[in-house]
């Protein structure tokens, strides 16, 4: 006789199985509990304390936390589950050229409008779409880069990102190593050719480039690893350099000398957007995930006790202006080009490569 | 019966002949396939054969790269065996209750993670909490400064890492060593010395050939140390495929400067068993 449990036999029974175990919960509440990724440490830490204990008791939506990595290799796991028809989250922050990939490769669902009333909040800014115009990813939060200083080490508060070229500070700062996360191309940019606009060609790079190199010499540091320019910047051995405005303000908080600046050019604003993977299933329960998270009154709590500047328009929070001061600068921001790290990304990389290495 | 025989060996290959064949193989040959996949336009690649991602690596640019990788890491080795080699020579003439003290206390050595002992030798050549306080104080320096980033950080913090390697990997050859050689080029009139020279070392050539290349492969792994402790002009190969495979989105590219590198590694290797190696 022939063996009869095949292969797809046992699929089947393992199918069966699952439901059956996952039966009692979907008797238990008809809203299915749902798995949120935001990045692990601080970033995931807060959402547990402070958003997600008040949604389950708003929505009676139970979450499941998951931390995720801030680069490449989370859009990979994504795509990779994607081919086995499987999420690993069901909802998940993505920032970045990462979540513009994701939008082209078609690894996202597409969001229903009707069911996130509080999406009129959003500036279009925050509402990313794929060429059909559906609704692919919404702003989560907003976090600065900004020019960061030790106060015992310089006592003259640098104010514009156009300082960091003087010659005098040879040799003391601390800059983020690549294209794609220091935006330094956008810095030089808005400050010395009047916006990022220049960037929209290769002849421009190529301009913006030769003026981002003759900063080198004042770079002690090109740092990829955050921890390791916190702790220089702190103690003063590095005085100076760009760094996260979230993270330099809790390092004031806690007593050490640190002093986040907005730069007359502005600070750079990059955000992290809510996206859904193709195969997620709780669909209705992370549409009113996205709904609570939109909502002014969170985005209050992200940004008091997470330090993020709110999506929306902070008149809609009932933020003071000393809350908002803390977390964004009225000052309007640099805004990254990840359309160029896509267009001519292994360009960009290699002349980025090159630069530093001199 | 000898047929028997060699049926029985080849069984029991079987175990660690499918370990090897799963577990190293098949990432190697995703690997090779990734440095020949095509790039799609909308930033994904698909399996098929394209040589741009090689082409891109013959610029003077990867290419000095890869060469500067290389000679860093010969020189580390070769110092790491320098501290190694005649320490670990003394070690195999102590008490055994010494010997069996030391032992314990390198490998533990061995279990600082590469992450920590960066951070940690940051911390040694910084300007405000570093060696450089200490030799401001005994007045050997006037005033203390930075000592990284900079080349010599890099390889003091991968000589470091490499050292307990070495020693483990010298001891074995160095401990079973016919102490009797020794006895008799001294009775001969050798110096200690000379003896050092002429007797320990050429006897232990092929243990010191083959701890070098070990040193040589896995410093040229490293990416933590030269991250931390070193300018972009001292980040090795392995630096750019990480920034190529996490950042830049390019794994085809990152597969194949993984390649060069193990072309790299591979070829030398080869060289040191070939003319350095035990005729």
């Amino acid at each position: 006789m022939k063996p009869t449990f095949s292969r797809r036999h046992f699929l089947g029974t393992a199918a069966a199985g699952a439901a059956a175990l996952s039966m009692p919960s979907i008797a238990r509440a008809d809203k299915s509990p749902i798995k949120v990724g935001t990045y692990g440490g601080f970033f995931e830490d807060s959402f547990k304390e402070f958003v997600y204990p008040e949604f389950t008791k708003a929505t009676g939506i139970e979450v499941e936390s998951v931390a995720v990595p801030t680069g490449e290799a989370w859009l990979v796991q994504i795509k990779n589950a994607a081919r086995a028809k499987q999420a690993p989250v069901d909802v998940s922050m993505m920032a970045g050229v990462n979540r513009l990939r994701g939008v082209l490769q078609g690894l996202f669902q597409v969001y229903d409008e009707s069911k996130i009333p509080n999406l009129a909040n959003l500036s279009d800014t925050f509402k990313a779409r794929d060429v059909d115009g559906g609704l692919q990813a919404v702003g989560a939060v907003s976090w600065y880069i900004t020019l960061c200083t030790n106060t015992d080490e310089i006592s003259e508060v640098p104010t514009s990102w156009g300082d960091m070229w003087d010659p005098k500070y040879e040799d003391t700062l601390g800059l983020l190593a690549l294209s794609t996360n220091s935006y330094l191309l956008e810095v030089t940019a808005a400050t010395f050719f009047g916006g990022t606009d220049i960037l929209s060609t290769k002849e421009g790079i190529e301009q913006v480039f030769a003026k981002l190199a003759e900063v080198r010499s004042n770079v002690r540091l090109w740092y990829r690893d955050e921890g390791a320019f916190q702790q220089a910047l702190q103690d003063g051995e590095i005085p100076m350099g760009q760094y996260y405005h979230d993270v330099a303000g809790l390092a004031a908080a806690e007593g050490f000398p640190v002093l986040s600046t907005f730069p007359k050019e502005g600070g750079i604003l990059d955000s992290g957007y809510w996206i859904t993977p193709k195969h997620a299933k709780p669909v209705d329960e992370v549409h009113e995930f996205i709904n609570f998270t939109s909502d002014p009154a969170t985005q209050a709590t992200l940004a008091r006790y997470l330090g993020t500047a709110p999506v929306i328009d902070p008149a809609l929070t009932d933020l003071t202006a000393d809350e908002l001061a803390a977390v964004s600068s009225p000052k309007s921001p640099i805004i990254p080009r990840y359309d160029i790290y896509m267009e001519h990304g292994d360009w960009i990389a290699d002349k980025w490569s090159q630069m530093l290495g001199g | 019966m000898s047929n028997n025989k060699s049926l029985s060996q080849y069984i029991t290959l079987v175990p660690s002949s499918v370990m090897i064949g799963v577990f190293f193989m098949v990432p190697f040959v995703l690997i090779i396939m990734a440095s020949v996949a095509v790039k799609t336009p909308d930033g994904d690649f698909s399996y098929g054969f394209d040589l741009t991602h090689f082409e891109r690596f013959m610029t003077w640019f990867y290419i000095e790269r890869a060469l500067f990788s290389a000679a860093m890491c010969a020189l580390i080795s070769c110092i790491s065996l320098l501290i190694a080699f005649p320490f670990t020579y003394m070690l195999t003439q102590f008490k055994e209750r010494t010997k069996t003290l030391w032992l314990i206390y390198i490998l533990a050595q061995l279990s600082l993670s590469e992450v920590l002992i960066a951070f940690s030798w940051q911390v040694l050549f910084s300007r405000k909490a570093g060696i450089g306080n200490i030799l401001e104080y005994t007045g050997i320096i006037e005033k203390s400064f930075a000592m990284a980033p900079s080349a010599g950080a890099v390889i003091a913090a991968l000589v470091y890492l490499a050292v307990p390697f070495a020693i483990l990997l010298l001891y074995p050859a160095l401990s079973r060593m016919d102490r009797s050689l020794i006895e008799a080029a001294r009775t001969l009139g050798t110096s200690t010395l000379g003896t050092f020279f002429r007797i320990v070392i050429p006897v232990n050539r092929s243990a010191l050939v083959s701890s070098s290349v070990t040193i040589f492969v896995l410093t040229l792994g490293a990416i933590i140390v030269p991250q931390v402790l070193g300018k972009p002009e001292h980040w090795t190969l392995s630096v750019l495929i990480t920034d190529q495979a996490i950042f830049n989105f390019n794994l085809p590219f990152a597969s194949a400067l993984a390649v060069v590198l193990l072309l790299l590694s591979g070829s030398v290797v080869a060289a040191v068993m070939k003319f350095g190696g035990e005729k």
